[in-house]
Order: structure tokens, then sequence, then C-alpha cells
């Protein structure tokens, strides 16, 4: 299993975003998230992502620990050196891009691999060079975000984190910031990643693409897991009232 | 007095300004710098003498904080004050302008997207690193018209020195007037002034176009 989160409990003061949440990914695996806004989905990733703390449960990565809650009931993360190799295993693409504006495209990819993994700039530059070609947008490698239309950009932002050359890839609702005509490029990069067995983990609201994509599809409300399984199934056979009531929505 | 001979006792005068504004600047704008951060300091006592520090600096004005940084150490302390006029003028100048500029800093550092702290983090840059690299260069971009406003208003600033008896332009301009009942001096002054804004303008307009490649 690439990541295994156990009973992650997360919560804002009162609020309570994630009560109990259980979820593993395997390698090559493509899960989808689906669920109406303010279920956790995005609390989730962010959790498994670092950029929040859980309050309680289990993260590993490729078996090994990076969070755990101890017997005393404390929840405790490996000493932040160790965070880091954890941090490389994972990426994430955000739905607002989160660019580097000040940087031209190849910049943007390979920055982080040189200064942070320590890569030399060739090896870097050549990764860059071939996820660019890969997205598409080759041409675009001395440009700067701002001179992109937003598919281009969210591409950029999805080959940024392929550079670091994680083992699996977290979206968070990768095409809710983008003109309805642009989100075609942005699911078609995703769907050739599926085809290349990338492990992904997208939350969506895209459903006809989490239902063609998805290896599995999990559907969240309120916290937790309301119902999850073969896309077929949670889509064309619901169990849950929850997630009938949720899938009515977008049938029309 | 003849013309000349008044031109060039004001120019050196106006150097002795450059030097004011040069070596305020040089101090300010790191410590400046260094002013913000720790206003950020996840120290409260830190934080707390930062907003005093800022707070009485920008509530009173230059020209009496510049008297008692020349005249404090001997009221207070009993010390000579022999040699200390130009130290103590420079000293001055850096406190206040670091205050200023430290508000600058803060609002560009604030205004810089969390989004951009969140993928610097999921990247694995360090805090520095994301500083240095992602925050700093976008900040200074988005300050510079700020900045600019504070280094033409920190040229004129430099005449309080006459405060202290320094004997820059103004108050040399001052002086000669006084001595030849002449109105003269004040007009070479504010041509002095006029002309080393002009060029502090463009300099700082060069700058902001070389940053203009994104957005």
């Amino acid at each position: 299993m690439i990541i295994e989160m156990k009973n992650i409990r997360k919560h804002f003061d009162s609020l309570e975003v994630l009560k109990d949440i259980s979820f593993g990914v395997d390698s090559g695996e493509v899960v989808s998230i689906i669920g109406p806004s303010g279920s956790g989905k995005s609390t989730l990733l962010r959790c498994a992502t670092f950029l929040e703390t859980i309050d309680g449960g289990e993260i590993s990565y490729m078996g090994q620990k990076a969070a755990h809650t101890n017997a005393s009931g404390h929840t405790v993360y490996v000493h932040h050196n160790e965070l880091k190799k954890f941090r490389t295993y994972c990426g994430l693409v955000f739905q607002q891009f989160n660019l580097f504006p000040h940087y031209s495209v190849l910049k943007n990819l390979i920055d982080a691999p040189i200064h942070v993994q320590g890569r030399s700039r060739g090896e870097a530059e050549e990764t860059a060079m071939d996820l660019l070609k890969k997205m598409g947008i080759a041409d675009k490698a001395n440009s700067y975000p701002y001179q992109l239309s937003g598919g281009q950009q969210q591409r950029v932002a999805i080959a940024r984190a392929l550079a670091m050359k994680p083992e699996i890839l977290f979206f968070d609702e990768p095409t809710s910031a983008l003109d309805p005509e642009l989100t075609g490029e942005v699911l078609r990069v995703i769907r050739q990643l599926a085809e290349e067995k990338m492990t992904m983990v997208v939350v969506t609201h895209e459903m006809p693409f989490a239902k063609a994509v998805s290896n599995r599809v999990i559907f969240m409300d309120g916290g937790v897991i309301v119902e999850q399984g073969d896309p077929e199934d949670v889509f064309g056979n619901p169990k849950e009232e929850r997630t009938k009531a949720f899938l009515r929505v977008f049938e029309r | 007095m003849e013309l000349n001979t008044m031109i060039s006792t004001m120019a050196a005068g106006m150097l002795r300004t450059c030097g004011i504004f040069a070596l305020t600047l040089l101090g300010s704008l790191p410590l400046g710098m260094v002013v913000a951060l720790l206003r950020k300091s996840r120290f409260s006592v830190v934080r707390v003498i930062i907003r005093v520090y800022i707070s009485v600096i920008r509530g009173t004005p230059l020209m009496l904080q510049l008297l008692v940084w020349y005249f404090g150490p001997y009221y207070l302390f009993g010390m000579s004050i022999r040699g200390w006029r130009f130290p103590a003028l420079i000293f001055g100048f850096i406190i206040n302008y670091a205050a200023y500029f430290a508000e600058i800093y803060r609002g560009g550092i604030e205004s810089i997207h969390v989004g951009q702290y969140e993928a610097a983090e999921v990247l694995g840059y360090t805090k520095t690193q994301t500083f240095m690299r992602i925050i700093l260069p976008q900040v200074i971009k988005r300050i510079m018209p700020s900045v600019t406003n504070e280094v033409i208003t920190l040229v004129k600033d430099t005449s309080l020195a006459f405060t202290l008896a320094y004997q820059e332009v103004f108050s040399l301009a001052k002086q000669i007037s006084a001595s030849q009942t002449s109105f003269l001096p004040f007009v070479i002054a504010g041509v002095f002034y006029f002309v080393a804004n002009y060029v502090v303008a463009f300099a700082m307009e060069r700058i902001e176009k070389a940053m203009d490649y994104y957005r």
C-alpha cells in the first residue's frame, strides 16, 4: 500500500471535519473522492500531504509510520527531518494551481528537484522537458504562469508535482477553478497518467470523469466515508440514501 | 559671495546630504526586514517590544527623535557627546526608517497568497528556502511603489539634519542666505533636492521595470 490512513480525526475548533476516517491506496490505483462541499474531502487530502496535522489516527506511507496516536492519546509525527522523506512520497495539485509566478514554467518544474532533492540541473531539466512534452506544453517552457490559460497553468502544476517523482499524486478539485471549456485538457492529462498506472487520488465534482477513470470511488459526507466501491456500483447502484441524494443532483 | 563659491559650498553640503541618504538606506532597508520578521516572532515579548518601537517611532516627529539620540546620552548618562553628532544623526535616521520599511515589508509579506506557502511546503522547501526563494522575490516586487515613496521622502527628510547643526545642504542654505541676505541659496538647495529626487525616481522606475517580466 502506498498510503494508509487509519481512524483519522481532525477538527477545526469545535467543528469535527474528519470523524474516524480510514482509507488506503494501492500502487497503481486511481481513487476518486466525491461528496458535497464541506464533507471533509479537501481536509483529508491536506492531512495526507501534511499540510494539516491530524488530531488522531495514523498515517503511513510505504509501510512506514509518519504519524500515529500513542498510548497516552497524543498524536505524534516523526521528526521534521524524517517528515521530509514522507513529503517526497506525495505530491499535491491544488484547485488554484499555486504556481510560482516569478518563475518561468521550466523553473517552476526544476527548482524544487534541484534545491530540495539535490538533483543535478541537467537531470532536472531533462525530466521537466519530458513532462512538459507529455502535458502538451513543451513550447511554454520559457513562458511565465500569467501568460498561460488556466488549463495550461494546471497542467504545469501537475508537471511540477510529477517532477518530484512522487509515489502518489493527490488532486484537490483540479478543474474547479477552470472555465468549462478548459477542464477537458486537464482531465485528459490525468486520464493519461491513470493509463500509465500513476497512483492517484482525485477529489472531483466531475462525475463522468470519476466514473471513467477511477478504480474506486469514495463518497464522503459529514466527515465520514458513506460509501465506497467500484465506480459502476457507486454510480450505477448506490446503496446509501445520502449517496443517491447527492448523485441525483448531477443527473440532469 | 560669488555664485560659483555659493554653488560649490552647497555642492559639498549636498554630498553630505547624499551621505546621510545612502547610509540611512544601507542600514534601514535590511534592518526593516529584521524588524518585520521579529514582529511575527513566536515569542510574544519580542512582538510587543517591536510593536511599541514601531508605534513610538511613527508617533513622534523625526526631528524630536534626532534630538533625543544626540542629547540623550548626555542628559541621561552624563556622557560626553563630542564626535557623537554624525553617528547620532545616522542612528536616528536608520531607526526611524527601519520602522517604516518594516511596516511596508509586513504588508507585502501578508499580501502573498497562502497557496504559495502551501505549494512550497508540499514540494519540501524548508521555511528559509520558502521565504528566500518563493516569498521574498514576490514581496519585493509588490512593495516597490511604497518603497519608492519612502525613499523620496528620505531625500527630503535629510534636511532635518539641520536640527543637529550638521552641515548638509539645507543647513548651509539657511546659513548662507542669512549671512548674504540672499534668496538664491534656497533656490539652489531646491534644485539640488529636485535633481536628487529625479534621479531616485528614475532609478526606482528602472528597478520596477526590471521586475515587470511577471505578474
